[in-house]
């Protein structure tokens, strides 16, 4: 009764074809958005439970949107485009780093030819934007591969991107400013005069950066581009005889994968760690994005978001648990017991929905379509 | 003649290490060939297999029994321990995701790594056991020729006759033995394979068992090696580039693999590595493999990939 | 469809005994955070350190009944050595108890670094005792971090003091080859800029040698220290990467006895994964080595007697679980000094960071503690957030350590104006203005 399409007619083309076409689908984004943009910041501001500390915002909110972001960026990839990459945290890294380059003044001596190349630093939004498109550059070179390695080839191929960039930022001291212990600092966060500081400012933040970029990509994916990159995850053969360029389709699913993967990583860094080595960009964390999207669900805007509440919260939950529930178990074996029931509802959750929770959702409009009367 | 003389030493002792990786390679390329699922656990495996072996041995010896009759009761509780973890796994994870796609399989292994990783640990403790099974110390050959000689290991030599003899097992098994044939059958087509009265349960059972012994014996080498801890489980990221040069389908593969792995990283590492900061060799064999990969998109003896609308 | 709403119920009733069983917070109580590593790589070295810990904060309630009547509560959050996991827990923890965390103690150079600017504002000490960011040491500009009884350099100035007197002198230092054999992250790095300016000044020659992170693959690099013949090779390393070192050298047949680790590259399971073949290999001390003091049989009567300990008997007096008893006392201590000008009442971050300023620990104050023979006296001031700049050597000789050198201290002349070159720069990147030194009291 409370979902139904019923009356709702579409006398337009624009509204046929709007990005949400069901009107409750429009009321239930907007109350989101509202609580997000609205509600979360005024309770937090006014310490309401369950506001009453940082932690909410600081380590649940903040990792949430910004590994949602580069979930987003990883389904692009893998979801959509079909191509398996293991490589995420490297593009993170890019994304990182050049924007800490950028922030702080790039110096590039061509000592044997009497020049140099010099950039002031730039403003911290530039940065990161820039941050991405480095670290789309550095995908599509990345990507080229992709043309001729497929499946779990590729994916391990890719693992070359992650380790290399791994080193290049441990051992290459011109990218941290040759700081002695390797580990960068962020700029102060300056956008347009305002300083981003306090835990709500620096979520409305990424709040915005995650809204516009969710935004771009749900629009990306229902194009042209994004019905090509579809093609070509079900069957590039078929695709390139219908007129896909697979070159084409996917470099450019490398390139926006990485820029967003990039934009997320600069956040990462400069606005959720402020201070980092390239051990914050580590495997671990490619494997925890490309979780994020499987869990989700492949090929799902929304299922992003939800795979990175399960895949980051869920571990926590396990650990805090038994503490509060005052159970006398020691440290250690409350972190194993996390690995244990974490690693099998993983497995749980592959074998009951392989699709992921964004299958689930859709089940669930289905029936909710039904509801009360499914016959 | 000195420079020489180190160069071989390098080769030699890369070539040595390599071997030891392709041990752990084998395990993969097992599970991969009879049910295309990419065991991620295969590092969690050597990391239960050793600490059910090292465990028991303290034990046993503990308790007054003879060293060697101490080892074979040990070798035969972690074979029974990873025949248990085979058995489950086939059970509860890769039988219900028969026919999923191959990312889904992977990702599934990863879970199974986090609960063999928190088990493994809960049972037997997250401390570091020393294991001694094989001689540590070195070799050092041509002296007369060379000032300090040619230093190889004993250890690396051992793990080079494992590996040489684990392969040639692995082959007779495929070639000679009815369950090997109809491993090989189930690779081929499973769903065949289950028509003609293979009960394929049975057979993927048979695999991670295989592979699990695998990682036992990986684990007898590595532990002599490293102490039996939980770093171990790093040497499943150190085997995929073995894994992927040589072709995730061939056994053979999985050596040849380790040795262009373990030579190339070695020396890139020892003559490149200095006037570029050092510590290349982690990524060095990803982008080998890479360039492999550009050539062959197979592995050097993968099976050529047929693709048809 | 009865035996889910069964176990709802079963489950609602678990919930609600849980929370009814919960004691009130009790007033009266200083909490503190324990940042732990039970699992993981770096288990091996992390949980001995932290059964030190706690049973040191133990021993505090049961044989004193807290700090003058302030009972201590803490409570272990496991970071695993990464960063992420880490800050997270801090967040976690930093607003617990009636006054929020007392100090915070990471265990891990990349979790300090990542924290040193939250807690500067979460105005909340984070202590890191022989590890942590070695500019810290200036407290003008760190005012809120505290590299207690020794930085990296601290330790890289010892090390090369050993080295020389080893070799007979300063003088004879000119033209050898000391090689750093580092863990490849801010905490293996921290060393190397001291380690530039003394073969700057003494004319040895340095190589580093980076060892990947966790370190189980060092064959490349033994075998290019064979090569090269360093006299010496420093080992900056943690977890499997020190045992890995040992039996590496051992296998291309270089002394042990000319390795000398860190502190943190020198307790019990660096080597005795290496079994014989650790026989001669040397460490730096963070003043204490193994050993059971005074302060050990309090420990047993109180702790292990009533069977509340946290590890085996056996493993009491190692030297990680002997470094946890110090760092917790240093932080107790700082608590007690506190209290003399705040009251004896659970204190905020912000005071303790007041006793952690001022304390001073003396020889006899060191003796009743029950830790004679395990400390020198420390003084921390403004100025000097490091409180001691002491070491030792002590050499594995196949079954114990055995102390082999004289104390030394670290040459300030040296460190004094890196200190002040690295956290000025600090300074500047962050927007801090130091304090007056002169002006604290």
């Amino acid at each position: 009764m409370l979902y139904r399409e019923t009356g709702q007619f579409k006398t337009t083309y624009a509204e046929d074809i709007a990005i949400f076409p069901i009107r409750q689908d429009r009321i239930a984004l907007a109350v989101l958005l509202g609580i997000a943009f609205i509600g979360v910041p005024l309770l937090a501001t006014f310490r309401i439970w369950p506001f009453g500390s940082d932690y909410l915002l600081w380590a649940i909110l903040l990792p949430f949107l910004i590994l949602a972001l580069a979930a987003i960026g990883t389904n692009i990839l893998v979801g959509y485009c079909g191509q398996i990459s293991l490589g995420s945290g490297a593009f993170m890294a890019i994304g990182a780093y050049s924007a800490y380059k950028l922030a702080t003044g790039v110096h590039i001596p061509f000592a044997a030819l009497g020049f140099a190349i010099s950039i002031p630093p730039l403003p911290v939004l530039a940065s990161i934007l820039l941050g991405g498109l480095m670290s789309a550059a550095a995908g599509i070179l990345f990507g080229i591969p992709s043309l001729r390695i497929k499946g779990l080839y590729l994916a391990v191929a890719t693992l070359a991107a992650q380790f290399f960039f791994d080193w290049a930022f441990l051992r290459l001291p011109w990218f941290t400013n040759y700081a002695p212990s390797g580990s960068v600092n962020a700029p102060e966060l300056v956008f347009f005069g305002l300083v981003v500081r306090t835990p709500v400012e620096r979520y409305l933040l990424c709040l915005v950066f995650v809204t516009l970029l969710a935004m771009l990509a749900k629009n990306l994916v229902r194009g042209n581009l994004g019905r090509q990159w579809m093609a070509i995850r079900d069957m590039d053969i078929a695709a390139e005889l219908i007129g896909i360029r697979p070159l084409y389709a996917k470099l450019t699913a490398f390139a926006v994968s990485s820029f967003i993967i990039g934009v997320a990583g600069a956040l990462w860094a400069f606005v959720y760690l402020g201070s980092w080595e390239p051990l914050a960009f580590s495997i671990d964390r490619s494997l925890e994005l490309l979780f994020m999207v499987i869990i989700g669900g492949l090929g799902s805007i929304m299922g992003s978001f939800i795979g990175a509440a399960f895949i980051l919260i869920a571990p926590i939950m396990l650990n805090v648990l038994p503490t509060e529930l005052g159970l006398p178990l020691s440290t250690q074996t409350i972190t194993h017991l996390q690995f244990i029931i974490f690693g099998s509802l993983i497995c749980y959750l592959l074998i009951k929905e392989p699709h992921g929770f964004a299958r689930l959702i859709s089940i669930g409009k289905e029936k909710l379509r039904l509801w009360p009367f499914p016959y | 003649m000195i420079a020489f003389g180190q160069f071989l030493e390098v080769l030699i002792g890369g070539l040595m290490s390599g071997v030891l990786y392709s041990l752990v390679a084998l395990g993969f390329v097992l599970i991969f060939k009879a049910s295309g699922v990419f065991n991620y656990a295969q590092g969690a495996m050597v990391l239960l297999a050793g600490l059910a072996l090292v465990r028991a041995l303290d034990l046993l010896v503990a308790n007054g029994f003879p060293l060697w009759v101490a080892v074979v009761l040990g070798i035969g509780f972690a074979a029974v321990i990873m025949a248990a973890t085979a058995w489950l796994i086939e059970r509860f994870v890769v039988g219900p995701l028969v026919n999923q796609d191959a990312l889904t399989l992977f990702m599934s292994t990863i879970g199974v790594t986090f609960v063999i990783e928190g088990v493994a640990e809960m049972i037997f403790g997250s401390d570091v056991y020393p294991l001694q099974l094989f001689p540590t110390d070195a070799w050092f050959l041509f002296e007369g020729l060379f000032p300090g000689g040619i230093l190889v290991n004993k250890l690396d030599v051992w793990g080079a006759l494992i590996a040489g003899i684990l392969v040639a097992g692995l082959a007779l098994f495929f070639q000679r033995t009815k369950t090997g044939r109809a491993l090989r059958a189930v690779a081929d087509d499973h769903l065949a394979a289950h028509s003609v009265g293979i009960p394929i349960s049975w057979i993927w059972f048979v695999v991670w068992l295989a592979a699990g012994l695998v990682a036992l014996v990986a684990a007898t080498v590595w532990g002599t090696k490293l102490g039996v801890q939980f770093s171990i489980t790093f040497l499943a990221l150190k085997a995929l580039p073995v894994l992927i040069i040589g072709g995730l389908t061939s056994i053979p593969g999985a050596i040849v693999g380790g040795l262009i792995v373990g030579a190339g990283e070695k020396i890139a590492e020892v003559y490149l590595g200095p006037s570029i900061g050092g510590g290349i060799e982690y990524w060095f064999a990803y982008v080998l493999a890479l360039a492999v990969l550009l050539v062959r998109p197979q592995g050097l003896f993968g099976e050529r990939i047929i693709e048809r609308i | 469809m009865a035996s889910i709403a069964r176990n709802v119920l079963i489950l609602a009733a678990v919930l609600s005994g849980a929370v009814v069983c919960t004691p009130a917070a009790a007033q009266n109580e200083q909490f503190i955070p324990i940042l732990s590593y039970r699992t993981g790589p770096y288990a091996v070295n992390g949980a001995p350190y932290a059964n030190g810990v706690v049973d040191y904060y133990n021993l505090i309630n049961e044989r004193d009944g807290g700090i003058n009547g302030v009972k201590i509560l803490f409570e272990e959050c496991e970071t695993a050595y990464a960063t992420d996991k880490g800050v997270e827990c801090y967040e976690r923890l930093k607003s617990k108890g009636p006054t929020g965390a007392a100090f915070i103690n990471p265990l891990s150079t990349g979790i300090t670094f990542a924290l040193t600017e939250k807690t500067a504002t979460d105005k909340i000490p984070i202590v890191t005792m022989g590890y942590g960011r070695a500019d810290s040491k200036n407290g003008a500009v760190f005012a809120y971090n505290f590299p207690l009884l020794g930085t990296y350099w601290s330790a890289a100035d010892i090390a090369i003091q050993h080295v020389a007197k080893e070799l007979g002198g300063l003088d004879k230092l000119k033209g050898k080859k000391i090689s750093l054999l580092y863990h490849d992250s801010p905490y293996g790095k921290e060393p190397i800029p001291m380690l530039q300016v003394l073969a700057q000044k003494y004319g040895f020659e340095f190589t580093p040698i980076p060892v990947t992170h966790p370190g189980v693959e060092q064959k490349s690099q033994w075998l290019a220290i064979r090569q090269h013949r360093p006299d010496y090779v420093l080992v900056w390393g943690w977890g499997v990467m020190n045992s890995t070192a040992i039996k590496e050298a051992a296998a291309v047949a270089y002394p042990r006895d000319k390795m000398i680790g860190v502190w943190w590259s020198g307790a019990e399971p660096d080597v005795t994964p290496a079994g014989d073949q650790a026989a001669g290999y040397k460490a730096l001390m963070l003043q204490h080595g193994a050993g059971k003091f005074p302060v050990h049989a309090d420990i047993e009567k109180y702790i292990y007697a009533k069977g509340k300990g946290s590890t085996e008997p056996g493993k009491i007096g190692e030297v990680l679980y002997n470094r946890g008893i110090t760092n917790a006392m240093l932080g107790v201590e700082a608590i007690r000094k506190a209290q003399e000008k705040f009251g004896k009442k659970p204190l905020t971050g912000e005071q303790i960071r007041w006793g952690l300023e001022n304390l001073i620990l003396t020889d006899a104050r060191i003796k009743e503690l029950g830790f004679e023979g395990m400390l020198k006296p420390v003084s921390i001031s403004c100025s000097d957030h490091e409180g001691a700049r002491y070491g030792r050597v002590q050499q594995w000789d196949g079954k114990g350590w055995k102390v082999i050198s004289d104390w030394y201290t670290a040459d300030e002349s040296l460190i004094e104006p890196l200190v002040a070159d690295v956290s000025a720069k600090y300074a500047a990147e962050k927007k801090v203005t130091p304090r007056d030194c002169a002006k604290e009291t």
